[in-house]
């Protein structure tokens, strides 16, 4: 680095200058932690002051707020009546919780738009990384048209659904209707039990594939030509490549994709709060939409905290296995 | 094609035909809704709800119009007494029986979400860059354990976070104010940031450093003139990573805010008309919110894997 070394500070006393340098010069030849002794700042204090505003910062939105919903889970506490008294109810409202139906109800939305987003996504992802990876000519455009979505705001474009998904005068609608023949005042995408879901499903999976499809493609991309020149030596047929190198080389990509989405998915909540609310009924009412409507609209402060402190633990859960595979492939 | 003309292992020119021609159709498909936002922007309200949709019409800056101002109904006489209309909103409000009544809130909430984005992204990266540069040079104890709790905060699910919080600003009286919110988004956004600038910083040859020490640096000195400058792409990328986020988030804004720091998106759902949604004035909203996001989706293209990855995949 020639500009560093010219860019040196500009010493005047040039007897410090030298004791400086005689103190490197000692400090490398002595272990590493007295060296650091030598100048200024220890190494061990700098570190610190360099991460202790983050750490400090997440202890004081995260971590105190976490335990405050710790503590507020095993009381009757509602917000909106601060004066009332508290009363401590032990675990009561986790036992509530689970052996409550309508949260049984709520996980099984849950696990249903978990499920079917991540296997779609997964597919449709996973074949259009492969077409992508052909490299044809504009490939490298074309997959940027594609992310598009991923990156846009999932409550805005939501929103936005709900129009797409009008009967009658909605896009979505017409075109299905133009293309099954269904009336469009039939297709009830938004307000019917059965479709309702889909719906959901849908949205998702067109913000969301690009992002697995990203992911698939740079699991595609690390597996090196030699092993497939190989298998070409040993005329292997292009069958046997994909099942044999193509998928089991790609597989700890395609299950970081996977944990990621069932991460978020898990804790779904704008868009799904935008299309429907967690309607007709209860249909799409998500286990974060549950929560919501626990804790901000029936204001059972308690009760929504033992709620929020098993989603908490679930993801807690998922979150360990998902750094696990991610530092899995960080050693690719 | 002839075996000896291609490599084994790149495609024949069948398979990148067939493969091209479904890329392009899939991502023409997926266009479509984005290109209907900005089509419905365009639309007069009766022409954004006729059946079957229009796919040519005339266009008309009414849903900009009605984004932008509120309007009362007004009687025919009433608006032929007015002085003639001084702009072209005002022209077409006329021709519905209405009258330009102030501004919107649309404004106000949008320049929320940019004080709150940028205020947030500033403070996250700033944090961020120190507490990777710790991570990446020194020997922290327990490390590894550290490094996932950051992370970890970045999966709590933001619907059971904003019940203790929302009772916390309330005792602290953050509640509805852009503080708070640039608090709550720096602290979602700092894991991101350390995960992914560490991924930058640890790409950052030690000698570097190491030679300016050498030098009479000092450490804070080296970090300041060698570590800062060699690591600017890292740090513009996280940068507009952590405004996606804090520019996109919706359940925090949604719970936490209602009035004064209310941000775009939780606002543009609640656009209405006279008797329902004003879909074009929405997809006009939603259309001027989505702008600043395409340019940082292609000035960012080549970072995005890693962005995603919190760093972990770098191609």
């Amino acid at each position: 680095m020639q500009d560093m070394t010219s860019g040196k500070p500009v010493v005047t006393d040039t007897t410090s200058t030298i004791l400086d340098r005689a103190a490197e010069a000692a400090a490398r030849a002595t272990p590493d932690t007295l060296a650091k002794k030598v100048r200024g700042l220890s190494d061990r204090m700098v570190a610190w002051i360099f991460i202790a505003p983050t750490i400090v910062l997440l202890l004081a939105i995260n971590i105190f707020p976490l335990i405050w919903a710790i503590q507020l889970s095993f009381t009757n506490y509602r917000a909106n009546r601060p004066n009332e008294e508290i009363k401590n109810v032990g675990l009561q409202n986790y036992s509530r919780i689970l052996n409550d139906a309508d949260t049984w109800m709520a996980m099984q939305a849950t696990a249903h738009f978990v499920f079917w987003t991540i296997l779609l996504q997964t597919l449709i992802g996973f074949s259009l990384a492969y077409l992508i990876d052909r490299k044809f000519r504009g490939h490298a455009f074309w997959t940027t048209i594609i992310l598009v979505p991923m990156m846009l705001s999932p409550a805005v474009v939501g929103n936005f659904w709900r129009f797409l998904y009008e009967p009658q005068i909605g896009l979505f609608t017409y075109i299905v209707s133009f293309f099954t023949g269904i009336p469009t005042t039939d297709i009830l995408m938004l307000s019917s039990v059965k479709l309702a879901p889909w719906a959901i499903i849908i949205v998702d999976t067109w913000m969301w594939t690009p992002y697995v499809m990203l992911i698939c493609l740079a699991g595609l991309r690390s597996i090196p030509d030699y092993i497939y020149e190989a298998a070409e030596v040993d005329r292997a047929s292009n069958w046997r490549q994909f099942w044999s190198i193509t998928l089991p080389m790609a597989l700890p990509f395609i299950m970081l994709a996977v944990l990621f989405r069932g991460i978020e998915n898990f804790k779904m909540f704008d868009m799904v709060n935008l299309l429907t609310g967690g309607g007709p009924g209860s249909t799409t009412e998500v286990a974060s939409i549950t929560l919501k409507r626990e804790a901000f609209e029936k204001w059972r402060t308690g009760f929504s905290s033992a709620f929020a402190i098993i989603l908490f633990v679930a993801v807690f859960g998922l979150a360990n296995i998902y750094v696990k595979v991610l530092n899995r492939v960080k050693s690719r | 094609m002839s075996a000896a003309a291609h490599s084994v292992v790149e495609p024949s020119s069948t398979s990148k035909r067939i493969a091209g021609t479904l890329i392009i159709l899939y991502a023409l498909i997926s266009m479509i809704p984005l290109f209907w936002i900005v089509a419905t922007s365009f639309k007069t309200p009766p022409d954004s709800i006729a059946y079957p949709p229009k796919i040519l019409f005339t266009p008309s800056i009414e849903g900009y119009c009605n984004l932008f101002t509120t309007r009362t109904r007004q009687t025919p006489e009433y608006i032929n007494a007015l002085p003639p209309a001084e702009s072209f909103c005002d022209e077409t409000v006329r021709k519905r029986n209405m009258v330009i009544a102030g501004p919107s809130n649309f404004l106000p909430r949008f320049l929320n979400s940019v004080i709150i984005a940028f205020g947030s992204t500033f403070c996250a990266v700033f944090l961020g860059t120190l507490a990777a540069y710790g991570f990446s040079r020194f020997r922290v104890p327990l490390a590894d354990d550290l490094l996932f709790f950051i992370l970890s905060t970045r999966f709590m699910p933001p619907i059971a976070v904003a019940i203790p919080i929302y009772l916390m600003y309330r005792e602290v009286g953050l509640s509805d104010t852009a503080l708070g919110m640039i608090l709550l988004y720096t602290a979602v956004n700092v894991s991101l940031a350390v995960w992914l600038l560490k991924g930058f910083i640890d790409e950052i040859p030690r000698e570097y450093e190491e030679a300016a020490m050498i030098d009479g640096y000092t450490r804070l000195q080296a970090f300041r003139k060698v570590v800062l400058p060699q690591a600017t792409t890292g740090i513009a990328a996280t940068a507009i990573f952590c405004l996606i986020f804090a520019w996109n988030e919706y359940a925090f804004a949604s719970l936490l805010t209602s009035g004064t720091a209310q941000t775009a998106p939780p606002f543009i759902p609640t656009i209405i008309g006279e008797g329902g949604q004003d879909w074009p004035a929405v997809a006009a909203g939603t259309t001027v919110f989505l702008v600043p996001i395409l340019v940082f989706t292609v000035l960012l293209r080549k970072q995005l894997l890693r962005g995603i990855t919190f760093g972990a995949v770098r191609k």
